[in-house]
C-alpha cells in the first residue's frame, strides 16, 4: 500500500514535468509556463487526479450494485449537494444582479459566489424558522398515531420508508422533517437572542474600557481574563447544571438561564475585540477633537466610536453567531441545553445517534442523525462564507 | 560618464490602475532614459505617478497596477518580457530599491548586518565575511556613527536618518548599476534631512551610480540630479538639464511649481503696548509622568497675529499645543485667555472657554471622522455651541463652506475619503471656524500636503486671518513655510524656548547657533546650495554633530 502511494506520487511528479514542458512546447514558451514553479506544476496534476478520482467515485455511487453503491452513497451527496448550491448560488446571484435597487445590484455584481450562497443558504433558514408552523407538515411534539418509530429516511418502501415521511420518523415516532424545521426555530433563535446579547454586553463595556480607560479598564479587564481562563464549554456545562437544579425553583424556564449563561461566557470575547478595535479609534485626532469640543461619554461612543467598529463588529457577530450556536447545540447533545419535547438539532443528533453504526450497509438508515448534524453545518459554512466576504470588503474600504 | 548605450531605456510606457471595476490611466505614454552613472530626479505632486514610473523603470509593478503599452530596457535586456529567474538575477544586485520609509522598510526582528548581507549572498556576489566587512566600510562611507558596530543593532536601535543611510548602503551592497530613491528624505527633519542627502549624493557619485530620484521638494531635487524630469497628472511636463531647469522653466505649470515658495505676507504694525493678548503660556513646565518634557516656556498670542514655532520632532512643539488645550496640565505655571487664567485640565473648562480655542491637525485623514459626512461634521459644532439647528444650521455650515471655498451643494453629503489632501485641511479649518472661536492652533497643517496645495491652505488661513481677525499658533518644522505666514517666531529645542521675536529680527543674522543650523539646514533652489553649505560647515561637522556640539 505505501509502495503504491509512493508510486503514485513520483508518477505525479514526472507527469507535472512533463505537464510544464509540454505547456512550454505548446505556447511557445509563454510567460505562464515559462516561469511556472515546478510546485505549482505538481499542484494542477494533483487537483487534475483528485478530480478524476472524484468523478470515478461519483460513477461509482451511482452503481447499480448496491454493494458498491452504499460504499460511496455519502459521496454521492455530497458531490450532488455541492453542484445543486453552486447552481442555486449562481442563480440566486444572477437574480440579485437584475432585480433590486442599485445599490443592491451593484453589490451583487462584485460578490464571489461562495458569498451569494451563503445568503443564500441564511435566507432559506430565516424564512423557515420564522414561518416554521407553515412548512411543517406536523407538529414538533406531535407523535402521529398508527406510525412507525425509525422510519427510514428517503421515502422508499423497500428499503423501510415511507412516501409520507420524506426524511423519516423518530426513535418515538415524530415526523424529522416537522422536527428539523421547528428546530431551526429553537436553535437558531435562541442563538441569535444570546448573540445580539453577548454583543451588548461585551460591546458596551469594551468600548466603556476603551473610552475612559484607567481603573475602570483594568477592572473589566481582569474580569475578563479570570472568565476566560475557564474552558468555556465545561464552565457553560457545570454553570447550566447549577440553572437545572434554580430554575424549577425560581419557576423560570431553563431556556433563559442558558440564554444569559452563554451570552455571558461569549460576552468576554466580544469585550476584548471592542476593547482593541475602541482603543485604535479613540487615538484619533477627530476624538480628540470631539472631547476638546467638550462632547459627552454618550455622543463619543455612539457617533464618533460605534460608526469605525461596525466593520469589524459585524464581521465578529458571524463568527460570533456560529460559536454560540454550536455550543447551544454541544449542551444540547449532551441534555442539559434545550430541553424535551422541544425539538433542537442537537438533541436530535444524539437521540438518533446510534444510527451511524449503519453507514457501512444501510447509508439510507444512517442519515437520520446527520440530518440534524448537516443542518448546523450548512449554516455554519454559509455564516463564515457571509463573514469572509464582509471581512474582504471592508479591509478593501480603507485601501 | 557617457556610454553609447542608456542604462535604462524607457519608451511610451503607460501604466494602468484597477479602480472601480474599470482601468484607470496613471502614466499616460513617457519616455525616459538614463546613461550611466547619471542622477535623475523625478517630481510631480502626489497622484502624478511618479512612484508607479519609477517602478515600472525596475519592471515591476505594484499590485492592482498594470503596464498596457511601452518597452521598458536595462542594459539592453527588456524587462517586460524577461523571465522571472533573468529578473530574479537583475533585482537587488543590478537595479535596488531605497524606500520612503526606511522604519517601515526593514525587518524589525533582524540585525541591519543580517538584513545588508541578504542581497549579496543571495546573488552570489560575495560570502557573508566579506560582504560584512564591505557593509562597515560603506556603512563609513555614509558616515554612519560607529560603522564597526551599528551593523548590529536592530532598526529600533538608531534613529530615522541613520536607518536611512543604513537602507541606502544596503542598496550598495552589490553596487548596482542603478537606484531608485523614493522620497527617501520626506519623512526626516530639516538637519536630518542634510546629512542623508550628502552622503547618498557621495556615495552615488563615487561608484558612479546611476540613480532616479523621486521627491516632490524642488529644493532637494536641485541638490541631487543632473537632470529633472516634471510629471503632471502622468504626463511628463519637462525635461532638462538641473540648471537649465531651475533658471529657464519653459512650461507654466513648471513656473508655477517654482513660484511657490515666494508667497509672503505683508508685514503687520507692531503690537500696541500693554494690549492683553489672546493667549498667553507662561512659565509653563509639562511632563509625560515623570519624564520632564517642557521647562518654563512662556509666550504670548495676539488677535489678529501669527506665532509660528518651529524646531525639529521633539522639541515639545506639540506638547506646548497640548497644554494650551488642556489635554496635557502643566505641572507648573499657566495658560491665560484674555487675561484669565484658563483650568489645566479640558474637562474643567466652560463650553465657551473650549470654544474659543480651536485645533487644525497635521493629519487630516484621522482628523475628520471617515464615516460622517462633510455636512454633519462642520454642523456639530455649529449646533454644539451654538445651538443653532435646521434651516439656521444648514445655512451656517453652507456659509463656512463657502468660506473654505469648496461649493456647498457639492460637497455637504459627501463623505471625507471623497476628497483630496488639500480639501480634508480645508475641512479641517472649517470644522474650528465654526466654534467662532478667538485662537486656532495649527499644527503642522501643511506638511503632508503638495507645495502647491500647501500654499493654497496658507493663502486661505491668511485671508481667514484679515478677515476674522483670528490668532494663530502656527507649529511648524518648515522655515519656507514660517517666512510666509508668520508675524514673530518662537524657536524651541528640546523643551526649552531658545529665541523668540519679530520674524524680521529671526530671519536676519546674528542667530543663536541653534536657529543657525536650523535655517541654514532648509534647502534652497539653488543647485550648489549643498556643496557650499557642506563646504562652510566642514564635511564631518554636519547634523548629528553639529547639534552634539551645542
Amino acid at each position: 500500500m505505501i509502495l503504491w502511494i509512493i508510486a503514485a506520487l513520483v508518477g505525479m511528479g514526472a507527469l507535472a514535468w512533463g505537464f510544464r514542458f509540454a505547456g512550454q512546447a505548446a505556447t511557445g514558451n509563454a510567460p505562464k509556463f515559462r516561469d511556472m514553479p515546478y510546485g505549482v506544476a505538481y499542484g494542477y496534476v494533483l487537483g487534475a487526479v483528485v478530480l478524476l478520482w472524484l468523478i470515478w467515485a461519483y460513477m461509482q455511487g451511482r452503481s447499480s450494485d448496491p454493494a458498491i453503491a452504499n460504499k460511496f452513497f455519502f459521496l454521492r451527496i455530497a458531490i450532488e449537494g455541492f453542484i445543486i448550491f453552486a447552481i442555486a448560488a449562481w442563480l440566486f446571484r444572477l437574480l440579485g444582479r437584475a432585480v433590486g435597487t442599485a445599490w443592491s445590484r451593484k453589490m451583487f455584481r462584485s460578490m464571489p459566489l461562495t458569498a451569494s450562497f451563503g445568503i443564500l443558504t441564511i435566507l432559506i433558514y430565516a424564512i423557515l424558522a420564522i414561518f416554521a408552523p407553515a412548512f411543517a407538515p406536523y407538529g414538533q411534539e406531535q407523535i402521529i398515531p398508527g406510525v412507525a418509530a425509525n422510519i427510514v429516511p428517503g421515502g422508499d418502501v423497500a428499503l423501510g420508508g415511507n412516501p409520507d415521511f420524506p426524511l423519516g420518523t423518530d426513535q418515538i415516532g415524530r415526523d424529522i422533517m416537522s422536527r428539523l424545521i421547528y428546530g431551526a426555530q429553537n436553535t437558531v433563535g435562541i442563538a441569535f437572542a444570546t448573540t445580539l446579547l453577548a454583543f451588548l454586553l461585551g460591546g458596551t463595556f469594551g468600548f466603556l474600557a476603551a473610552t475612559l480607560g484607567g481603573w475602570l479598564d483594568q477592572i473589566l479587564s481582569r474580569l475578563v481574563d479570570v472568565l476566560m481562563a475557564i474552558p468555556s464549554l465545561i464552565f457553560a456545562l457545570l454553570l447550566m447544571t447549577i440553572a437545572s437544579v434554580w430554575a424549577p425553583q425560581l419557576g423560570i424556564p431553563l431556556t433563559v438561564f442558558m440564554v444569559v449563561i452563554i451570552a455571558v461566557i461569549d460576552s468576554t470575547r466580544v469585550f476584548r475585540l471592542a476593547r482593541a478595535v475602541g482603543q485604535n479609534i479613540v487615538v484619533m485626532d477627530y476624538i480628540e477633537a470631539a472631547k476638546l469640543r467638550g462632547e459627552g461619554l454618550g455622543y463619543l461612543v455612539f457617533k464618533e466610536i460605534l460608526p469605525n467598529a461596525t466593520a469589524p463588529l459585524l464581521a465578529e457577530f458571524g463568527l460570533r453567531f456560529c460559536f454560540v450556536f454550536l455550543t447551544i447545540a454541544a449542551l444540547s447533545f449532551l441534555g442539559v441545553g434545550i430541553q424535551p419535547p422541544l425539538a433542537d438539532w442537537g438533541t436530535m443528533v444524539r437521540d438518533l445517534g446510534g444510527f451511524v453504526n449503519y453507514a457501512q450497509f444501510a447509508p439510507l438508515a444512517a442519515t437520520a442523525p446527520l440530518l440534524a448534524a448537516g443542518a448546523i453545518a450548512l449554516l455554519t459554512v454559509a455564516v463564515n462564507f457571509v463573514v469572509d466576504w464582509m471581512l474582504h470588503k471592508s479591509s478593501g474600504l480603507k485601501e | 560618464m557617457t556610454d553609447e548605450t542608456p542604462l535604462v531605456k524607457i519608451h511610451g510606457i503607460k501604466l494602468e490602475g484597477r479602480s472601480d471595476e474599470a482601468w484607470n490611466p496613471i502614466i499616460n505614454g513617457v519616455d525616459l532614459t538614463l546613461a550611466r552613472g547619471e542622477v535623475l530626479g523625478l517630481i510631480g505632486e502626489s497622484g502624478a505617478g511618479k512612484s508607479t514610473l519609477g517602478l515600472a523603470a525596475m519592471g515591476y509593478t505594484r499590485d492592482g497596477v498594470r503596464i498596457s503599452d511601452g518597452t521598458v530596457e536595462f542594459d539592453g535586456i527588456d524587462l517586460l518580457t524577461a523571465s522571472a529567474a533573468t529578473k530574479r538575477d537583475l533585482l537587488g544586485k543590478r537595479i535596488a530599491y531605497v524606500a520612503q520609509s526606511a522604519a517601515a522598510s526593514f525587518n524589525p526582528a533582524h540585525k541591519l548586518m543580517d538584513q545588508h548581507v541578504e542581497g549579496p549572498v543571495q546573488h552570489g556576489v560575495n560570502d557573508r565575511g566579506s560582504s560584512e566587512e564591505d557593509g562597515i566600510e560603506l556603512y563609513r562611507k555614509l558616515r554612519l556613527p560607529n560603522p564597526d558596530e551599528i551593523g548590529f543593532r536592530y532598526p529600533h536601535q538608531v534613529s530615522g536618518g541613520q536607518l536611512q543611510r543604513a537602507m541606502t548602503a544596503m542598496a550598495m551592497s552589490c553596487r548596482p548599476d542603478l537606484i531608485i530613491f523614493d522620497e527617501p528624505t520626506t519623512a526626516l527633519d530639516v538637519t536630518t534631512q542634510i546629512e542623508v542627502l550628502a552622503s547618498i549624493r557621495d556615495i552615488v557619485e563615487q561608484y558612479n551610480t546611476a540613480a532616479i530620484y523621486i521627491t516632490h521638494d524642488l529644493a532637494v531635487v536641485a541638490q541631487m540630479a543632473d537632470r529633472i524630469k516634471v510629471l503632471l497628472k502622468g504626463d511628463e511636463v519637462e525635461t532638462a538639464d538641473t540648471r537649465t531647469m531651475l533658471s529657464a522653466p519653459t512650461q507654466e505649470y513648471t513656473k508655477s511649481l517654482w513660484a511657490v515658495r515666494s508667497f509672503e505676507r505683508p508685514k503687520k504694525p507692531a503690537v500696541s503696548a500693554g494690549a492683553v493678548p489672546v493667549v498667553s503660556v507662561q512659565n509653563v513646565d509639562a511632563a509625560y509622568g515623570k519624564v520632564p518634557v517642557l521647562f518654563d516656556v512662556s509666550f504670548d498670542m495676539h488677535s489678529g497675529r501669527t506665532v509660528a514655532v518651529v524646531g525639529e520632532s521633539g522639541s515639545g512643539k506639540s506638547t506646548t499645543a497640548r497644554c494650551i488645550t488642556g489635554l496635557l496640565p502643566p505641572t507648573t505655571g499657566q495658560i491665560t485667555l484674555d487675561g484669565e487664567v484658563l483650568p489645566a485640565d479640558y474637562r474643567k473648562r466652560s463650553k465657551d472657554q473650549l470654544r474659543q480655542v480651536q485645533m487644525i491637525y497635521q493629519m487630516a485623514d484621522t482628523a475628520l471622522n471617515p464615516r460622517m459626512s462633510i455636512g454633519q461634521i462642520i454642523a456639530r459644532p455649529v449646533q454644539f455651541y451654538l445651538g443653532l439647528t435646521g434651516a439656521a444650521k444648514r445655512k451656517r455650515v453652507d456659509a463656512l463652506l463657502e468660506q473654505i471655498e469648496l461649493e456647498p451643494s457639492e460637497y455637504y453629503n459627501r463623505l471625507p475619503s471623497e476628497l483630496s489632501g488639500g480639501q480634508k485641511q480645508r475641512i479641517g479649518i472649517a470644522r474650528a471656524l465654526a466654534a467662532e472661536p478667538k485662537f486656532i492652533i495649527c499644527d503642522e497643517v501643511t506638511s503632508a500636503l503638495d507645495q502647491l496645495v500647501a500654499e493654497g491652505i496658507l493663502r486661505l488661513l491668511a485671508r481667514l486671518q484679515d478677515d476674522l481677525s483670528l490668532s494663530y499658533m502656527f507649529i511648524t518644522h518648515d522655515l519656507a513655510t514660517v517666512r510666509a505666514i508668520a508675524d514673530e517666531v518662537v524657536v524651541m529645542k528640546d523643551g526649552r524656548v531658545i529665541e523668540q521675536g519679530d520674524k524680521e529680527e529671526m530671519f536676519r543674522p546674528p542667530h543663536h547657533a541653534y536657529t543657525d543650523l536650523l535655517l541654514s539646514s532648509v534647502p534652497e533652489m539653488d543647485p550648489d546650495w549643498l556643496t557650499n553649505l557642506l563646504a562652510e560647515r566642514g564635511v564631518d561637522n554636519i547634523g548629528d554633530a553639529a547639534v552634539d556640539k551645542m
